[in-house]
């Protein structure tokens, strides 16, 4: 018999023409949609936020150290060149600080505790991403 | 009273008794990000169309989902929502799907064109209802990469099974036929 002589075939032997073509297909749409919506592009401005209150957005050109009253009490922002982070903050597990420097488009940092949020927006925002 | 059964109705409370099965299985199993699950409750509604028909197909695949949303205390929430969501437009796309020439699509085809409609479902509800900001947007790159992955591992698993029941080739079985 044919088929008891093939009984060990690979598993890909399932894999017909068009099976081909959707993966194909699928793998190319996949890499468009990393493409377009993980925005490679660097930032232009930092918008902090206090609660659900914009507080201010600064231009990500310049080195300098913003002082921010949260909730619990003042956090320090260090934007450097195209750059962001927490430097300092007065939450207990310094979550907001560990994350280091945001550098790219839609990226955010929340601070739950002190609940201060610093999100990275282009010149244009992408698309809305925090809102309360 | 007693209603009235006919034997199909038999095969699709069996078959539909499976994929609540396969879904309990899959709701304790922990998964690394939220919404992306294996979905190999899949296999049966995907084993169901390509054997049975879409009728019974669509059946079983609403049926797993109303029990087992019932069974895990889920009827009528979010987590409920999703999964209807995504069984209904999976089963839409399944449906447009299964005139595709057999010669050249597999299972493997229906399989990840089903696991995208089924994301793309639970994403509308997300963005509709659930969260309605686009915060999302971010993981859809991911949801899809898993739909494409799951997909092709649940058609290739569909595609073995309807395999092995077209060309049983055990040889015990095979043996008395062979000159």
């Amino acid at each position: 018999m044919l088929s008891s002589s093939h009984s060990h075939k690979p598993a890909f032997r399932h894999l017909l023409a068009g099976d081909w073509l959707t993966i194909i297909l699928s793998a190319i749409i996949i890499t468009y949609l990393f493409q377009t919506l993980w925005s490679h592009e660097h930032a232009a401005k930092v918008q902090i936020r206090i609660g659900d209150k914009v507080h201010a957005a600064y231009d990500l050109n310049q080195q300098r150290d913003i002082t921010v009253r949260g909730s619990i009490g003042d956090a320090v922002i260090h934007i450097s060149q195209g750059k962001v982070r927490f430097a300092k903050s007065p939450c207990h597990n310094q979550y907001c600080v560990h994350q280091g420097w945001l550098t790219h488009n839609g990226q955010v940092a929340i601070c739950l505790p002190n609940q201060i949020s610093l999100e990275l927006i282009g010149a244009q925002k992408p698309y809305d991403s925090l809102n309360y | 009273m007693q209603i009235q059964t006919n034997i199909d109705d038999h095969r699709i409370a069996k078959l539909a008794a499976f994929a609540i099965a396969l879904h309990m299985i899959e709701a304790v199993v922990p998964s690394p990000l939220p919404g992306v699950k294996p979905g190999i409750a899949n296999i049966v509604t995907l084993y169901v169309l390509l054997q049975y028909g879409f009728a019974t197909a669509a059946w079983v695949s609403i049926l797993r989902v109303f029990a087992s949303s019932l069974l895990l205390g889920q009827f009528m929430s979010p987590a409920f929502a999703l999964s209807l969501s995504g069984a209904l437009l999976s089963l839409s796309v399944l449906w447009l799907a299964q005139h595709l020439p057999k010669r050249y699509f597999s299972a493997i085809t229906l399989s990840i064109l089903a696991a995208f409609a089924h994301i793309t479902g639970q994403l509308i509800v997300v963005r509709l209802w659930l969260i309605p900001h686009a915060s999302v947007a971010y993981l859809i790159p991911i949801f899809a990469v898993a739909a494409l992955f799951f997909g092709f591992i649940n058609g290739l698993i569909t595609a073995k099974l309807l395999y092995n029941k077209t060309h049983p080739s055990a040889p015990i079985k095979s043996a008395p036929d062979s000159p």
